[in-house]
């Protein structure tokens, strides 16, 4: 692994929570990776698998779904539907030959700034361990 | 006379009769069967021989039946219509009635799934009671299934059928076996019995109906062992229920006395079925314990059979 | 609907071993309706593929196509100049459009992505079952609707077995007993004498034990 190796993160973060806890976070100050790539979805059962094999096919480290607390969709069960797509996807990664602890859903509430944070830190962490994606080997 | 089989002159006469049951080897070890033949002749008025139960690859009923016979004890050939179709069916039964098979038991087998060949694809091309009816055509009219084809010679076979009071819906299963003996059958055998006050009530139902006097009802018992097969059955397997009290008398007694509660229970069982209107015997399925039945069947007096 | 699961990917990947380009073909209906071989099945498994092609160094180029139905010769014939392209094809649609794109292109190979398991419907969400066998003589009139032929594990005629276990099927418990589901609703509609008589023993020759079927309709034809 190269010392230059920063990953690269995508993060699929539904409007309505997780996005407004990034700005959040970034209204408070919180220190968090600069190498996240944020994209915004109307709500995370948008998510399909195919948009997170996509991800990882262009280069990703690793990709993460940020959506609402349990109960609290705005379409109310889009961010159920994401964490069992996920599963799935998981799944699919396995068989491909990533490693699926590349890809992770978080529940983060539109208040929780830190923890978006701690959500950034912690893939950053985790694709630093796993080393870049076996695709940019 | 429709076979000359002796179970068939033994329930004619109005003998309270009993068959036993013979589990074929998985191979082809002769000895194996002639052991169980050793502890179950003098005993038993006929041996259901089964085949492949449980859809577990065994030496084949037709075979051992003939085996049987070689031995001077009278089988009841089993056939299931999972792995035959209707041309297999026939030409077996043309066999096993050359070879002297007199009576004969009609299922529809294990599915194949619970075997040692879980892979297989399985046959169904009829069912057990067009089975039934199959065969009592071939005996009555002398025409194959399905067909006005005129048959060389004479299907004598006494036919059986298989019966369970204790199988959903419970309202129906008179009636079912109504079914059994409309296409033919002339004998029938019940899984075993624990619950003696529902095998009442559907043999109430049963003798209302009139199934007792169309055919002869027997009645399947099987001895308990021991604790752990009294809750593993009564637990796991469909189709047949233990009450909770014998669950409890297997469970109360010391682990070595429970060989001996489990006969003492069947004996009395036995003495119940007697009892019973319409029953006209049992089916004694001591599995892979045919040391017991001289014993069970001594301590119900049953012994020794009529000769007819 | 024609039900199927897709392929192991091992299966796959041993398949479309020996080629480098790939043209993967989904199918617009059935296949597509339960979710294995529709538009977005042929996105995910071509992703996977380009993604397995570059870690394992395969070189497969992978272009991707579905078409409304591959069990008819319209829909296949516009794909000609992709065949022409292409080393080999993989059909995502049931066997039905495996065949007849081979049959419409015969100079390509084309290999199946999935197993066609049965003709079913999607009782709820993410779950499909079992209810026809096409077995060419149809019994639901004696049933009131409930198939024995596809439904009861053994196909019985005259059922149910012995082997019912609280409504369930002794071969597996999640399996309802078809002969338990017809026996409620004969007692539903007033018609349990419709159980007094014995069904009788029945031809197959209209299943696939008279040979491959075949239909023809004068009045249609050319």
């Amino acid at each position: 692994m190269s010392d230059e190796y920063t990953p690269k993160i995508v993060a699929f973060c539904c409007k309505y929570c997780a996005y407004t806890a990034a700005d959040l976070a970034g209204s408070m100050r919180l220190d968090y990776p600069t190498n996240i790539k944020i994209v915004q979805v109307l709500c995370t059962g948008r998510i399909d698998v195919l948009h997170i094999l996509k991800a990882f096919e262009k280069g990703a480290d690793a990709v993460y779904v940020a959506g609402c607390e349990p109960g609290d969709c705005h379409f109310l069960e889009g961010n159920y539907r994401a964490v069992k797509r996920m599963a799935y996807a998981k799944e699919l990664l396995k068989e491909v030959g990533i490693e699926p602890e590349r890809l992770e859903f978080f529940h983060i509430g539109a208040s929780e700034g830190p923890a978006f944070a701690e959500a950034a830190k912690k893939m950053t962490d985790r694709a630093l361990e796993l080393g870049p994606s076996p695709l940019r080997k | 006379m429709r076979s000359e089989s002796n179970l068939e002159k033994v329930l004619e006469k109005g003998e309270f009769a009993v068959t036993g049951e013979l589990g074929p080897p998985k191979g082809n070890d002769l000895e194996l069967v002639k052991k169980k033949i050793g502890l179950l002749k003098g005993n038993v008025d006929a041996v259901n021989i089964t085949d492949n139960q449980t859809a577990v690859v065994r030496m084949s009923s037709i075979a051992t039946s003939k085996i049987l016979i070689d031995e001077g004890l009278e089988p009841v050939m089993q056939m299931v219509v999972r792995d035959r179709n209707r041309i297999a069916i026939q030409s077996d039964i043309f066999g096993a009635t050359a070879l002297g098979i007199k009576n004969m038991l009609c299922l529809s087998g294990d599915h194949q799934t619970f075997g040692n060949q879980p892979d297989a694809k399985n046959v169904f091309d009829i069912d057990s009671i067009q089975l039934i009816d199959g065969v009592r055509r071939l005996r009555d009219e002398k025409k194959f299934f399905g067909t006005d084809e005129d048959i060389e010679g004479e299907v004598k076979l006494f036919i059986g059928a298989a019966f369970n009071p204790f199988a959903e819906p419970y309202e129906y299963r008179p009636y079912r076996l109504k079914k059994k003996v409309q296409a033919g059958a002339n004998f029938v055998q019940s899984q075993c019995i624990y619950d003696m006050k529902m095998f009442k009530e559907f043999m109430k139902v049963a003798c209302d109906l009139g199934l007792d006097e169309k055919c002869h009802i027997m009645a399947g018992v099987t001895p308990l062992k021991n604790a752990g097969m009294t809750k593993y059955m009564a637990k796991n397997v469909p189709g047949i229920i233990i009450p909770d009290e014998i669950v409890k008398r297997m469970s109360d007694v010391p682990k070595e006395k429970a060989a001996e509660e489990g006969i003492k229970i069947c004996v009395e069982q036995i003495q119940e079925l007697r009892e019973i209107k319409g029953v006209h015997g049992i089916h004694l399925m001591a599995i892979e314990w045919e040391e017991k039945v001289h014993e069970i069947l001594t301590q119900a007096k049953l012994l020794p059979r009529p000769v007819v | 609907m024609i039900v199927g699961d897709r392929k192991p990917i091992e299966e796959i990947k041993e398949m479309l071993t020996p080629y480098k380009k790939i043209l993967l073909v989904g199918c617009g209906t059935c296949i597509s309706v339960c979710m294995t071989g529709g538009e977005k099945e042929v996105g995910i498994l071509a992703s996977e593929l380009r993604i397995i092609s570059d870690l394992e160094k395969k070189g497969w180029e992978i272009t991707e196509d579905t078409i409304q139905r591959q069990c008819e010769r319209e829909y296949i014939e516009p794909l000609k100049e992709k065949f022409d392209q292409a080393d080999v094809v993989m059909s995502m649609a049931c066997g039905v459009g495996v065949q007849y794109m081979a049959e419409v292109f015969p100079h390509k190979i084309v290999l199946p992505a999935v197993n066609t398991t049965f003709y079913g419907t999607n009782v709820a969400e993410g779950e499909w079952q079992e209810r026809c066998a096409g077995c060419g003589d149809c019994v639901l009139d004696k049933t009131l609707g409930i198939c024995p032929v596809a439904r009861c594990s053994k196909g019985l005629f005259n059922g149910p077995c012995g082997g019912t276990d609280k409504g369930k099927c002794e071969v597996n418990k999640d399996l309802d007993c078809a002969w338990y589901l017809i026996y409620n609703r004969l007692k539903e509609h007033g018609k349990l004498d419709m159980l007094d008589e014995v069904m009788s023993i029945r031809s197959w020759k209209s299943s696939l034990h008279g040979g491959p079927r075949k239909r023809v309709r004068e009045e249609a034809q050319k």
